[in-house]
């Protein structure tokens, strides 16, 4: 593989990880909610969270492109706030892998946080345990297992992302072109086979190895909990 | 050492409780059949859920006056709490179950972990993880984890329910030696008899969320008004004593109680151990003078001092032993053909084989 290739790879990952960096507390927060708490709204909260699952991508990355766009209200203010800009950046396939992963990711940490027993964290307090530091001791080891799982399939999701982020940020090699959307350009030359190959080969590679190292550490936990 | 005071008035799912009792140092039963309120009240003690209005102070703290609007949270009560089911942490080690108080809870080392290792005989379990124990052993590991809180109060909510009847022996002495080194107050809920016989000190008795009666244990199981949960079938006197003498060949001890004395089955007692035995109502029969040629091993020689007979055939006979009491149950028929009336000197007959092995008895100090 040539450099231009392992470039490819180093943005995707890089991607791929900021997503799910990002993406990952943010959906625990939600997932908490959407188990523990009943409040008015719950069901629409729900309802969005899972839009991304079942919007076409393509009108995803819209979404995204006329809310975080140059001229959108919410890029306005990243830009104003943080002086970052989303639009055609890499960080803009960032935040359109996240979003897309953000059903992903949520849904097995709010179940591992649903299959907790809550008399646990009853019990912490009973032993002194003040609530942060019961939910820091029992609740978030217990859950751990689902945010693995979330976060493997979440990277695997943001990866492979291709719908939202060709839209939102178009196809701009070294800045925006990840893995799919590489392999898609190099489809549709002539003399890209190879490479496209190549990148294929790649890509299964990584999520071969994300879903493996996921087993590993589930295996791990697995075993600490039944010894 | 101040002790327990509780005064509480609430309820949960259009159930409500009422209730008022102290406790010192020493097992408390919360007595009463399933639904009477026992577990509610521990848990608006433990603060895990909230009453309308009243007040608990242990160990000279107030933990709740809703007239002083104080209510502190549970982690802030300095409480231990044994759960019916155990409630041990699965991801951690049972040494790290035991000393969560200390890390996770900044409760102050009062107790050595070594020592609560070696009362409740937890040595071989501390590296094994919860899911590998027995029944009994999670018991005995979270009697523990609550014991190293270091608590002013302990709560136990049927801590042997979970468990059959042959482990719920095993756990006993446990809670025994629990009882008996912990100089703090334990509210034990419960609706079994024996379990309350054997354990408590005193017995507050629950019905529909209030309390019908409560006293020393000893009083409220020889009193004719009060059955406990499981009727008056099951009711029978309290008796404490002394073991005299063992006799290792027939593996008889003979238990010396205020006005005579027992024979019992020895079961691993040794001579010089006070032990508290309960003597069921419905294993006593009444005769006007000794009797020979019996196989019943024990005549011991008692007062009437009342008896209680409804419309139904039974009847139950209230007995000075002593400065003890007993209880018989007899049906109406055979108190009238005894003629028995109170005041009536009777020897009360009581098989040794229908006295369940002893529980160890408190020592007076």
């Amino acid at each position: 593989m040539g450099a231009a290739e392992w470039a490819i790879i180093g943005l995707s990952a890089k991607v791929a990880l900021a997503a799910i960096g990002v993406a990952l507390p943010l959906a625990f927060a939600v997932a908490w909610l959407l188990a523990r708490r009943r409040f008015p709204g719950r069901a629409l909260v729900q309802a969005l969270v899972n839009m991304p699952l079942v919007l076409p991508p393509v009108v995803t990355g819209y979404g995204l492109l006329v809310l975080f766009g140059a001229q959108g209200p919410l890029g306005r203010a990243l830009e104003a706030l943080f002086g970052l800009t989303v639009a055609f950046r890499w960080t803009g396939a960032a935040l359109a892998a996240g979003v897309m992963a953000f059903p992903l990711l949520v849904r097995p940490i709010r179940l591992s946080l649903e299959a907790i027993d809550r008399g646990l964290e009853e019990a912490a307090g009973t032993l002194g345990a003040r609530p942060p530091v019961a939910f820091l001791t029992v609740t978030l080891p217990l859950a751990l297992p689902g945010v693995i799982a979330g976060a493997v399939l979440g990277f695997a999701k943001a990866l492979g992302e291709f719908g939202a982020t060709i839209t939102f940020v178009s196809n701009i090699p070294g800045e925006t072109q990840t893995l799919s959307l590489a392999i898609y350009a190099l489809l549709q030359s002539p003399t890209g086979d190879a490479a496209a190959l190549r990148l294929i080969l790649a890509s299964v590679v990584l999520a071969l190895g994300a879903v493996l190292a996921s087993e590993w550490i589930a295996a791990r936990l697995g075993a600490r909990g039944a010894r | 050492m101040s002790g327990l005071e509780v005064a509480l008035a609430g309820g949960a799912g259009g159930f409500a409780v009422e209730v008022a009792f102290s406790a010192d140092a020493g097992v408390t039963a919360l007595f009463g059949p399933s639904g009477a309120g026992k577990s509610t009240v521990l848990r608006m003690i433990a603060g895990t859920l909230a009453p309308r209005a009243g007040r608990i102070a242990a160990g000279g703290r107030v933990l709740y006056d809703s007239a002083r609007g104080i209510d502190l949270a549970p982690h802030r009560r300095g409480i231990g709490f044994v759960f019916q089911d155990g409630r041990l942490f699965p991801h951690m080690s049972v040494r790290r179950n035991l000393t969560y108080a200390r890390w996770a809870g900044r409760r102050g080392g009062g107790r050595p972990l070594a020592e609560v290792v070696a009362l409740l005989g937890l040595g071989a379990l501390l590296e094994r993880r919860p899911a590998t124990l027995s029944g009994g052993e999670r018991q005995r590991v979270a009697l523990g984890r609550a014991l190293l809180a270091d608590p002013a109060l302990l709560l136990m909510d049927e801590p042997l329910s979970s468990l059959d009847r042959a482990r719920r022996s095993d756990i006993l002495p446990y809670l025994e030696a629990v009882r008996d080194q912990a100089r703090i107050p334990i509210v034990y809920v419960s609706h079994e008899t024996d379990e309350v016989a054997r354990l408590a000190d005193t017995v507050v008795l629950l019905q529909a969320g209030r309390v019908v009666a409560a006293g020393p244990a000893a009083e409220l199981f020889a009193r004719v008004d009060v059955s406990g949960p499981a009727g008056e079938a099951e009711a029978g006197a309290l008796v404490a004593g002394i073991v005299e003498t063992v006799d290792a060949a027939y593996g008889m001890a003979r238990v010396a109680l205020s006005g005579g004395a027992i024979e019992i089955p020895a079961a691993g007692l040794a001579p010089g151990r006070s032990v508290r035995l309960r003597v069921r109502a419905g294993d006593v029969a009444l005769a006007l003078e000794r009797q020979s040629g019996l196989s019943i091993r024990n005549q011991l020689a008692c007062r009437v001092i009342e008896i209680a007979g409804g419309p139904g055939p039974h009847a139950l006979v209230s007995l000075a032993l002593g400065r003890q009491r007993l209880l018989a149950r007899l049906t109406r028929k055979s108190v009238d053909e005894l003629g028995l009336a109170p005041g009536r000197p009777v020897v009360a007959l009581v098989k040794a084989v229908s006295i369940a092995p002893p529980g160890a008895g408190r020592d007076a100090d």
